[in-house]
This record gives structure tokens, C-alpha cells and sequence, in this order.
């Protein structure tokens, strides 16, 4: 099979990541629950992971970064524990449903919600953002880069917008973390919620949440914490303040040799390989008569993914195809991202995305190429 | 059972704190080890540092070029 739904979840790991989770299932215990040696075995591999992440993303200290199951939980962090009614949040018509509907929860609750409007390339103006900025306006919620479109954002922009005008910047990077440097401090990033099984090359099951020192954010969850157990209330510091349970530590271990990976093969490398390979398909496809491809390519900053339709076939049944007839997975449909579907106007028809990992070789670019070519001909 | 010795034990307010603790000091070869919580101090369970009296200026030196935060600093029976 080639695998081409790097955006979904990175299916090709390094060794040592699978090495690294198999040894923590030999060995640990439940971290932060006791001072035998299996449970400090865990409580140490939980603290580097921490560390690691603390450093690649350029926080103030190991502490300010929480683990979580995913984005997903993440951000529902952040939007619950940050917003109350009354405010105002602005966003964009290019976020998945992992901000869009923790907002129209919150929007029920009578949370005031802008959505910034984006162009048929998918992108979007950052002079509309700073328009739609009111009293009330409290946050801005935004992507990193479109799991659509591959469109990546810059978040120092953004962050200069809200750091201006006194609001909250909680950023997702699903699509970016592990392969686009961030720092949160130069960035003025207020909460980063990032997943660890995609551009991070870690086990699914496990991602995180940043949170700016001094700035306090409402749990989603209270329980065990191994600390102050007579105390009837969750403890508020970080980072047990968001990680209620016995937190997937053999996941977390599997994440910390894939930050060590990520380190030593070089981020840099392993982003331009991946978009040495969207090029690649890019200057393959774009000319085959049919084919439509969506997103931004006036620059090659961006992640790395294809997204395209033939003709008026529906996405499901090229994706299909490229599965059955030329072993290629891919993934069409809505990708879990509705209001980017509208802007593009693929509501009706989906569309079938290619996403790269620095694992892919040309030999497999060039075969998803030729598929394109010979279904576009059909 | 051992006897008991008089000890400086510090505690932290996350088992994070208590990591980077134990990290700190196995770097900068401070002396100590991770223990539980004696209930004297506490019943609410948790990691703390527990070492000799007299490493407790090394201790705290060491912790405020580290910026490691202790919840308290305790001498007690363990």
C-alpha cells in the first residue's frame, strides 16, 4: 500500500518510537501514584516527554505543558475553560470541527461568535480579524495550517493582531506541530493544543496543551491527581490541573522518542522533504485535464498536502479507486471541516486529499501521479 | 523497621515539580532522593525530596538558579 493520509494520522513511525512504547509497557507504573521504581520510571518519562515538548515549542517551563488524549481535548479545553457568556471569539472558515463545534456549544451558552470569511483559494484576510475585534471580544481561535487545502497560517501575524488588542490566542496545530517551528513566547501564543500522532510521529492517543504561564483555564475534568488527595477540589496547579487520571504514559513515552527523532533527523529536513514531495505531485497533476486541485499554491509554504477533484466525480469513488485498482490510500469526504468545504464549494461532491510524509519516495509520488492521469482519462 | 533520622524533606505541589526536581538535582549532583510524602507532613499523598540537614543550603541554592518552587521545606522524622 502507499500511503497517502499523512494528514490524518502519520501511519509509517520511527523504530524508536515503537521501541520506546514497547519498553514503557515492560516497565512502568502509574506515574505521580506512588515512590516504588515503576511508578518513578513513569513519573521520569512523562517529565522528559514534557521537557522535550517544552523546548520545542518554546515554552517558559516544562510545567506550562499538559497532556492530553488529543486536539481535540485540547481545545475543547481551552474554549470551555476560557470563554463564559457574554464574550466574543472570532475564528476562521477554515478550522475543523474540533473548534468549530466546541464554539457553537459555547455559542448556545451565549458565547458571541465572528467566523472570518475565506477566499476560494481558502485563505483568509487578516484585516477582516482585526475588523471584526469588538469590546466584548475575548479570543481568537485559529488553525496553524488547513487540513483541507494544506494552507498553513502565520501565526506570529495573528498573535501580533491579538497581543494589540488585549485578547487570547489559542492556536490549533494539529497539521503543523513537529513539522513547523513554533514558539510560543515569539509568537505570542496564549494555549497551543496539539495532537501527537501526526507531524509529531508519535502513538495516537496522546497529545497536548500549552498554556501561558499565569493565565488560569477552567478543567473539563477533576478526579485522581496522586497529589492532595483530603482536598475536595482538583489541584489548580499546572500541569495536574489538566491531566485528571492516570495520563497514557506508555503513549507519552512513545511521544518523547519521536520529539528525539524529530530533533535529530532535523525539522527543517523532514518539512522540505515533505513539500519536495507536494511539489512533486503538484507539478504532476495540476495540467491533467479534470483535475481541479483547491488551496494556495502561490507559495511553497505550506503543508504538505494535495487536495484535488476529477471532473464531477463524486470523492468517495476516486478514492476508492485509487485504493482497489493502484493500492493508494487517500482520504475524501468532508475531512471534518465544513465551512472550508462551503468557502471551496465541495460541499456536494467532497474531495480527495493526498498528504505526504517525509516516508514517501518519489517512486510512490510518481505512481499516484500516473493514477491521476489514467481516472482523469476514463 | 530502620530508625528514624531527622531529615529535610521538601514538598512540591505537582509530582511535575517533584520530576524536575529529582532531574536538577541528579544534574547538578545534588544530594538526595524521591520519597513519598511522610503523612506527618501531609496525608494528601505526592512525591517529595528528602535529604540530610546539612545539604539544605546546597538544597536551596541549587532550586533558585534551577527555579524549581517548593510547596514547603520541613525537617521531620523519616
Amino acid at each position: 500500500m502507499i500511503y497517502m493520509d499523512n494528514a490524518a494520522t502519520t501511519m509509517h513511525k520511527p523504530q524508536a518510537v515503537i521501541d520506546a512504547v514497547i519498553a514503557a509497557m515492560g516497565s512502568m507504573g502509574n506515574a505521580g501514584r506512588g515512590a516504588n521504581e515503576a511508578s518513578l520510571s513513569a513519573s521520569r518519562v512523562i517529565y522528559n516527554t514534557r521537557d522535550k515538548l517544552c523546548r520545542l515549542f518554546g515554552a517558559e517551563s516544562p510545567k506550562q505543558i499538559a497532556f492530553t488524549n488529543n486536539s481535540t481535548e485540547s481545545l475543547n479545553i481551552a474554549i470551555k475553560g476560557l470563554l463564559k457568556p457574554g464574550d466574543h471569539v472570532i475564528t476562521t472558515m477554515l478550522e475543523h470541527n474540533s473548534v468549530l463545534r466546541p464554539l457553537y456549544e459555547m455559542e448556545k451558552k451565549g458565547v458571541k461568535l465572528t467566523i472570518i470569511k475565506s477566499d476560494e483559494k481558502g485563505t483568509f484576510d487578516l484585516k477582516d480579524m482585526d475588523e471584526a475585534v469588538i469590546p466584548e471580544t475575548k479570543m481568537i481561535v485559529c488553525t496553524n495550517g488547513s487540513n483541507l487545502t494544506g494552507n498553513y497560517i502565520d501565526i506570529s501575524k495573528v498573535g501580533e493582531l491579538a497581543l494589540r488588542k488585549g485578547l487570547l490566542f489559542v492556536v490549533d496545530a494539529s497539521q503543523t506541530a513537529g513539522v513547523f517551528p513554533i514558539d510560543v513566547q515569539k509568537m505570542h501564543v496564549d494555549v497551543l493544543c496539539f495532537t501527537g500522532h501526526k507531524g509529531l510521529l508519535g502513538p495516537q492517543g496522546v497529545g497536548g496543551i500549552y498554556v501561558r504561564e499565569g493565565l488560569s483555564v477552567r478543567p473539563l475534568k477533576s478526579g485522581g491527581s496522586g497529589v492532595q488527595t483530603y482536598s475536595r477540589t482538583h489541584p489548580a496547579e499546572m500541569p495536574t490541573a489538566l491531566e485528571a487520571g492516570t495520563l497514557n504514559g506508555h503513549g507519552i513515552a512513545g511521544l518523547g522518542a519521536a520529539v528525539d527523532y524529530i530533533q535529530e533527523a532535523g525539522q527543517d529536513k523532514i518539512r522540505e522533504k515533505e513539500q519536495s514531495l507536494m511539489r512533486r505531485f503538484y507539478e504532476g497533476v495540476r495540467d491533467i485535464p479534470g483535475v481541479k486541485i483547491y488551496g494556495d499554491f502561490r507559495t511553497w509554504e505550506r503543508c504538505a498536502i494535495v487536495t484535488l477533484n476529477i471532473g464531477d466525480y463524486d470523492s468517495s469513488e476516486v478514492s476508492d479507486e485509487l485504493l482497489t485498482e493502484y493500492g493508494i490510500s487517500t482520504r475524501p469526504g468532508g475531512h471534518c471541516a465544513p465551512l472550508m468545504h462551503e468557502a471551496l464549494g465541495t460541499v456536494e461532491q467532497g474531495a480527495v486529499r493526498f498528504s505526504f510524509s517525509h516516508y514517501n519516495t518519489e517512486e510512490e509520488v510518481d505512481k499516484a501521479i500516473l493514477a491521476i492521469r489514467e481516472l482523469a482519462s476514463d | 523497621m530502620r530508625k528514624k533520622e531527622l531529615k529535610l524533606v521538601i514538598t512540591f505541589h505537582t509530582t511535575a515539580d517533584a520530576m524536575a526536581m529529582e532531574k536538577a538535582c541528579k544534574e547538578n549532583q545534588t544530594p538526595g532522593r524521591i520519597i513519598p510524602v511522610p503523612r506527618a507532613i501531609s496525608a494528601g499523598c505526592g512525591l517529595s525530596w528528602c535529604a540530610d540537614l546539612s545539604d539544605r543550603e546546597e538544597i536551596s541554592e541549587m532550586m533558585k538558579r534551577a527555579g524549581i518552587e517548593e510547596e514547603e521545606m520541613h525537617e521531620c522524622m523519616v
